[in-house]
């Protein structure tokens, strides 16, 4: 398995808080890496630090060797990054169409026209949302407005796809698809990092996880192994005699 | 729906062009004020609509054109002067553009009205200690006639190139940065590329209508050229009519230049009290401008007979 | 001495501005009001001080006792009557600036163009304490250090209220974080529409003392509005103490240009530095990063 991504030593301080201490990994392309952990403990400040939405301290982003740290976020969605929103995003005053166009006119080759058209189709109708492409984004409901966002990330035909609770609120036949859905995604050679607090998803779809706290890794491995770890356990839980 | 703003923006203009042939020389200037205020407006809401910048830079740009056409208006053919002056203000635009559009909304308002008064305080100063006259007096050979046409000419081609912004991707860019710039961004959009390269756009026509309208005054001194009330109006004009759509401001401007039109030539002690309070009304009363209220009100009548019917 | 008159004039005159502009940045650092008629009130202060003085030949240092508390009361009117409304319609901080910005400018017109009907467009003055005093060889009107005791002694009381008293502390909370102010039991709004007000006070005194030893005339408050903002952004907007250091670098800059190079670029200086600053540092020289 060749490696898509590497991260060595990223460091994120806000103010005296370190929110990223020397974060340290690699995700091989069609991985499928889980990143845990308690709440507060820098999973969504690694994501912005991936997507470019911060820039780091300190520490190398390589995508496919190419160091990418710092970067703009455009130029690294344009590199081949797409990600989603914890709280979803879609574009309000635009249609579900554009709302995926959006995502394809800008990228390294762009689409525009009627190729574009056809994509977009074929985008909403693979999120389940064929037929819907006339409706405003914001009159969709929030599972329908996830399905849209993360058809505005495929449409970047990323490399490197990076998902924020993207299965977090669904119900459980929602949850089943959006299950299939990631992993037909991973079938056609896509890397994905998730964010996520469904432990059956992260089971079910991570090659790895990475149990984080405080900022930095606490441990790594197969879903099961990492989960029945006791300082994993801990960091969730805390003290058990407290 | 679709149809209504095209053929507002084609009755307008051929109105205009009738002008000309049916009115008098009275009604000529004041056509020549409505495609003047109609350019400033339309170029201000290229910009500021999309973006939410609002620019006090309109009398930067007017004035940059019109001491172009002043000051180079002799030496140089009329055509390769406004190839200048539009390549002047453009590249001006770039070199304010890519210092501060990175400010966040008060300081990029104040900034650009400091620049517009810092510029018409050098160019005083130079007049006054270089050229040694403050004022400039201008003898091009254009009558009435020839500045309308091109004013005319270059309202239509704003109306152009926004029509077709709209329809490419930097138009659509622009929609997403509107919603959310982080996504934009996000969806590889380069934010800063587009928003230089539409205020460079924008700014462009402002210097070139300086430069068409620099003939109209005989006599120019930077108190004209670079007068803050033109900022102003263009501001309030486009504010009026509706800064998110193309054909928003025209439904400003043509009501207000009439009205400031009335107001300057009954109550011209007033004038700046009844300019106050027309921008204060329309403040507090059409905060989404003509345009907004009237899209507002039609989907709010028509929708609901397709929706019901598709559910 | 050269050197000695412009750091004399230039402390004299940034004195003016400090004070000026600790009145803009209470408008727009706690009630984010970027209030565009600024200098309009500061003009109307410096008029009502010419009528006091000419017409019941009053000292100004008495009108001043009419004319704090009357730009005070007028400020506390334009807040409840003009910008609460927009206060409640604005969804955002964003919206609420350029709301503002908007009807303020509105105001500016409206107060202008009054100004011109009353006054015209010719220059006043009237002369008070005009009299020379020499401090180390450099000579001063009277007028002058007199106006710049009176502002020193406003902006110290200020400081010094905003510092000690209760209402002082909720002035500052909410300049730093209104959401958090309004936890912990403070009526924002009320505090806002008196920082608001208190700021046109301090506007007013400094028509007054303006008026004491400068010419002024009805089209002038635009040149006091961007001074005033020149200053509050270089001292960090809600930066009480910014405002006055800023006003003090203001006028010995603006009275070096005037006397080393030409008294015609003051206003250019004025607006360069204002650019530059911005450009640099637009959290303003004493001002916290990242807001």
């Amino acid at each position: 398995m060749t490696v898509l991504l590497e991260v060595s030593g990223l460091v994120r301080r806000f103010g005296g808080l370190v929110a990223v201490n020397g974060l340290s990994f690699t995700v091989g392309s069609s991985e499928i890496l889980g990143l845990i952990g308690p709440n507060g403990s820098g999973k969504t400040t690694a994501l912005n630090l991936l997507s470019g939405a911060l820039k780091p301290d300190a520490g190398d982003i390589r995508l496919r060797g190419r160091p990418v740290a710092g970067l703009s976020p455009d130029r690294i969605a344009r590199l081949g990054v797409a990600r989603t929103f914890q709280l979803v995003r879609v574009l309000p005053s635009l249609d579900a169409r554009e709302n995926v166009l959006a995502g394809l006119a800008f990228r390294a080759d762009p689409l525009w026209g009627e190729a574009a058209d056809r994509e977009v189709s074929h985008l909403l109708q693979r999120v389940g949302l064929g037929g819907r492409g006339h409706q405003r984004s914001a009159e969709l409901t929030y599972i329908d407005q996830k399905r849209l966002e993360l058809a505005r990330a495929l449409a970047l035909a990323p490399k490197l796809l990076l998902l924020d609770e993207w299965l977090a609120g669904l119900n459980p036949s929602e949850l089943q698809d959006g299950i299939g859905l990631i992993q037909s995604l991973r079938r056609e050679g896509l890397s994905i990092v998730l964010v996520e607090h469904v432990m059956d998803a992260i089971r079910t779809l991570c090659d790895r996880c990475i149990v984080m706290n405080a900022g930095s890794v606490l441990a790594e491995g197969a879903p099961d192994a990492v989960l029945s770890d006791p300082q994993v356990v801990h960091a969730y839980l805390g003290d058990p005699d407290a | 729906m679709k149809g209504v703003p095209l053929a507002l923006v084609v009755a307008a203009m051929g109105a205009l062009a009738l002008v000309p042939f049916l009115g008098t020389g009275y009604h000529l200037a004041l056509a020549i004020g409505i495609l003047n205020n109609l350019v400033l407006a339309t170029a201000w809401a290229l910009f500021s609509g999309p973006t939410r910048y609002v620019s006090l830079a309109t009398a930067a740009f007017f004035g940059i054109g019109s001491y172009a056409a002043a000051g180079l208006g002799e030496a140089l053919p009329w055509p390769v002067l406004l190839a200048v002056a539009l390549v002047l203000g453009a590249a001006m635009a770039l070199v304010v553009g890519l210092s501060t559009l990175r400010l966040s909304g008060i300081y990029f308002v104040i900034f650009t009205f400091g620049l517009s008064e810092l510029i018409r305080q050098l160019v005083t100063w130079w007049e006054v200690n270089v050229s040694r006259s403050v004022g400039r007096y201008i003898f091009l050979d254009v009558t009435q006639e020839g500045i309308f046409w091109q004013l005319f000419g270059l309202a239509a081609l704003v109306f152009l190139v926004g029509w077709l912004i709209g329809r490419s991707r930097l138009g659509l860019a622009l929609r997403v940065v509107g919603d959310d710039e982080l996504v934009a961004r996000h969806c590889g959009i380069n934010v800063t590329g587009a928003k230089l390269l539409l205020f460079a756009v924008s700014a462009a026509f402002m210097t070139l209508a300086g430069a068409i309208m620099a003939p109209r005054w005989t006599y120019l001194d930077p108190s004209i050229a670079f007068n803050p009330v033109i900022s102003f109006q263009a501001l309030i004009m486009a504010l009026l009519g509706g800064a998110g759509r193309l054909w928003g401001p025209l439904l400003g401007v043509v009501p207000l230049t009439l009205l400031f039109e009335v107001l300057g030539a009954n109550f011209p002690n007033a004038f700046s009290i009844l300019l106050g309070l027309v921008f204060m009304a329309i403040v507090y009363a059409v905060p989404n401008g003509i345009a907004g209220w009237f899209e507002g009100a039609w989907p709010r009548a028509v929708r609901l007979l397709p929706q019901k019917a598709v559910r | 001495m050269l050197i000695l008159d412009i750091v004399l004039g230039g402390l004299i005159l940034g004195g003016m501005y400090a004070l000026v502009a600790s009145g803009l940045t209470l408008q727009y650092g706690v009630a984010r009001i970027m209030n565009l008629a600024y200098g309009e009130v500061l003009v109307a202060a410096a008029f009502a001080s010419y009528l006091l003085v000419t017409a019941a030949a009053l000292s100004p240092l008495f009108g001043l006792v009419f004319i704090l508390p009357a730009g005070f009361l007028a400020s506390s009117l334009i807040y409840r009557v003009l910008l609460v409304p927009l206060v409640r319609r604005a969804k955002t901080r964003e919206a609420l600036e350029v709301d503002s910005i908007l009807a303020t400018f509105g105001l500016l017109f409206v107060v202008q163009g009054l100004a011109f009907v009353l006054f015209g467009g010719q220059y006043y003055s009237y002369s008070y304490l005009s009299v020379p005093v020499t401090i180390a060889g450099s000579t001063v009107p009277a007028n002058r250090l007199l106006a710049f005791a009176v502002a020193a002694v406003l902006a110290v009381g200020i400081y010094a209220a905003l510092m000690r008293t209760r209402t002082g502390t909720a002035i500052r909370a909410v300049a730093v974080d209104p959401a958090s102010a309004r936890l912990v039991g403070i009526d924002v709004q009320r505090v806002a529409g008196f920082a608001f007000a208190l700021g046109g006070g301090l506007c007013a005194a400094g028509g007054v003392l303006v008026s004491m030893f400068l010419t002024f005339n009805a089209a002038m408050g635009v040149v006091f509005t961007m001074k005033a903002l020149v200053v509050v952004i270089m001292g960090g907007v809600g930066n009480l103490m910014g405002a006055l250091v800023a006003g003090l670098l203001l006028g010995l800059v603006e009275t070096s240009v005037a006397r080393l190079v030409d008294p015609g670029l003051t206003l250019a200086a004025t607006f360069g530095l204002f650019l530059l600053v911005l450009l640099v540092k637009p959290t303003g020289l004493f001002g916290r990063a990242g807001r």
